[in-house]
């Protein structure tokens, strides 16, 4: 089981984003998603410039992989898609089904994002002959279904779990960010830039819920899989998804792969790393903001 | 029951779902048994009216059996077309059914037309529904680009997020449109009167608390009141509904096959009066689509109607994003 850098869902500066991935290539992933996945508008880094990236983390060593936007609504939208497909040098992750039909006309192989809906292994196998070589479920697919899938997955089929992170569980046409500010959408005047880690939603008690971040509604939970590495390894996954965030991303990252070799001294001290309180409902087959594991463990 | 009211009052085609978690809408009460469908099909046929099987929620590994069974279900009783959502569920229509007339549920959250036209090479859709979160300048490019017949929601709740692509019911309850053919579920919903006024909560989540004038509405998950930064306001979305009346001649002219009005988990009156309208709209646009402006008759019967007693034209209308 490796690790995965999955594709950065806020906007920051340019030069914080290129910090972000200059450390990321000492840290010991096996693979980085490089991208724009949730806004159109955001323009701070463009496709060339990501390619430009992934040249760089590529020649660090690192897998490198185009996750393409989960919402498409323009042709303008159509024409970045197409560009990310053309360019052809790096491996693609499909987040919504045109890209799946422009990535299998293209006959190359991909990956299937968590927001393609692969709730069983009849939809997987559809994916698998259109040319997806890795494929992660929904971020809500809870353990005994992911075992099911796997036990009549296609051959040769890589899993990749989102194992950390605030979980991406909702796109709209709306920006919630821009909403907050009485901004519309069209002149948002970038407000995500102010929030590194989202915008925090909370109920009228003061809970913590959710977290916008400009037309994606995040948990303000944050999923954390780091107690579960042995059902993971037992139902064959093959890679986890850590998801960026602002600060201490590296320790995270080490945090995990010390678990991954056997070495569990750094996961007591993960929370005090995260941006949220921990949560794995899901994974359990709950309520995605249920924590199961108790404070001691994540 | 409530498809005989719309087939009375002038709905083309009826949605129905089987009483179980196959279709979006599995409250309890609702949808029909194989005798009901039957009944049902006949009473439309014999009016020359279709009736559809929503089939959109996404079958599991251990229960696949059961929406594959709806499908031969749908076509043994002759259904006019199945909505699904799920791509192995397709195949597996096209592969035993080949006859059945397919249509792409909301729920498959295609919003461009490389989406509609994907479904379309592999599995035949004849119709697509789009989610609701495009502008009508961006449905009319999905229309000019695509074979596929596009259907666009007119009138009923607001979802403001990507259908089939929010998580946020199963985040808060464990149970979602995706999973579990529900959203916000009633059995997750508490109502308690305490001193600071009436609270609406989620699975133990207070989505909002009312005062002595306000009026309580059902604790949809995005609807509620929250907190951002300091301030407690709607943060996702008013609790308004979609009243798209006003744009019916250039949702027409453009081409769209069908408009959807939300019905399944409504009363009959309530099918009735809003069946009523659209249909005297559909036929006022078909008759003199230029001068066709909604009587004030029409707006103030479709208010009376809707969620929080006031409208939107959502996202067809670009200053709402």
């Amino acid at each position: 089981m490796n690790l995965s850098l999955g594709p950065l869902l806020y906007y920051w500066s340019r030069e914080d984003t290129l910090a972000f991935y200059d450390e990321a290539a000492s840290w010991p992933l096996a693979r980085i998603y490089l991208g724009e996945t949730v806004c159109s508008r955001r323009h701070l880094l463009r496709l060339p410039d990501w390619l430009d990236l992934a040249e760089k983390l590529h020649d660090a060593g690192k897998e490198v992989v185009l996750s393409s936007q989960t919402l498409i609504e323009s042709e303008s939208d159509l024409k970045a898609l197409r560009r990310m497909v053309a360019d052809g040098r790096f491996l693609v992750e499909a987040n919504e089904w045109g890209a799946v039909r422009l990535l299998s006309e293209a006959g190359a192989k991909f990956v299937a994002g968590h927001t393609l809906n692969v709730y069983n292994p009849e939809t997987l196998d559809v994916l698998a002959g259109l040319g997806t070589k890795r494929w992660l479920p929904p971020v809500e697919m809870s353990r005994d279904s992911l075992a099911a899938i796997l036990m009549q997955a296609p051959a040769g089929m890589e899993t990749e779990v989102f194992a950390y992170g605030k979980l991406p569980l909702a796109y709209s046409a709306r920006c919630f960010t821009a909403r907050h500010y009485n901004l519309p959408k069209d002149d948002c005047q970038f407000r995500c830039l102010d929030h590194a880690d989202g915008l925090t939603l909370s109920s009228r008690e003061g809970e913590t819920f959710l977290t916008l971040n400009g037309i994606q509604t995040q948990s303000a939970g944050v999923y954390c899989l780091i107690s579960e590495l042995p059902s993971l390894r037992e139902l064959g996954v093959n890679s986890l998804r850590l998801s960026p965030q602002s600060r201490h991303m590296g320790r995270v990252v080490e945090a995990f792969h010390a678990a991954l070799e056997g070495d569990a001294s750094q996961t007591a001290a993960l929370a005090r790393f995260m941006p949220g309180k921990p949560v794995d409902g899901y994974w359990h087959g709950k309520a995605g903001l249920e924590y199961a594991h108790g404070e001691e463990s994540c | 029951m409530s498809l005989k009211t719309a087939i009375d009052n002038g709905a083309d085609a009826v949605y129905m779902g089987f009483r179980d978690n196959t279709n979006a809408r599995a409250f309890p009460g609702l949808n029909f048994d194989e005798a009901q469908a039957a009944e049902g099909l006949r009473y439309a046929h014999d009016r020359g009216r279709k009736v559809l099987l929503a089939l959109n929620t996404y079958p599991q590994t251990d229960t696949w059996s059961r929406w594959t069974g709806a499908v031969d279900r749908a076509a043994k009783l002759g259904m006019d077309a199945v909505i699904l959502a799920d791509a192995g569920l397709m195949r597996y229509a096209v592969k035993n059914h080949p006859q059945l007339r397919l249509h792409l549920s909301v729920q498959g959250s295609a919003t461009s037309y490389e989406a509609v036209n994907f479904y379309r090479e592999h599995f035949g859709i004849q119709r697509a529904v789009l989610p609701r979160v495009l502008s009508l300048p961006q449905v009319e490019n999905v229309v000019k680009n695509t074979p596929v017949e596009i259907e666009l929601f007119g009138f009923g709740g607001l979802c403001v997020m990507v259908e089939g692509r929010c998580l946020l019911s199963s985040y808060c309850t464990g149970e979602s449109p995706n999973s579990a053919g529900v959203c916000s579920p009633a059995k997750a919903v508490q109502w308690k009167e305490t001193p600071a006024g009436l609270e609406s909560r989620l699975n133990g989540v207070l989505l909002d608390r009312y005062g002595k004038d306000e009026k309580a509405g059902y604790p949809t998950l995005c609807k509620g009141r929250f907190e951002v930064g300091g301030e407690t306001y709607y943060a996702i979305e008013e609790p308004t509904s979609l009243n798209t009346l006003d744009l019916l001649p250039e949702m027409l002219k453009m081409g769209i096959a069908a408009i959807k009005i939300e019905g399944r988990q409504r009363s009959p009156a309530y099918v009735a009066q809003v069946t009523k309208v659209w249909r005297a709209a559909i036929d006022a646009v078909k008759k003199n689509a230029a001068g066709f402006t909604p009587t004030p008759a029409w707006m103030a019967e479709l208010n009376k109607l809707s969620e929080g007693q006031s409208h939107t034209l959502g996202a067809y209308h670009r200053p709402w994003k």
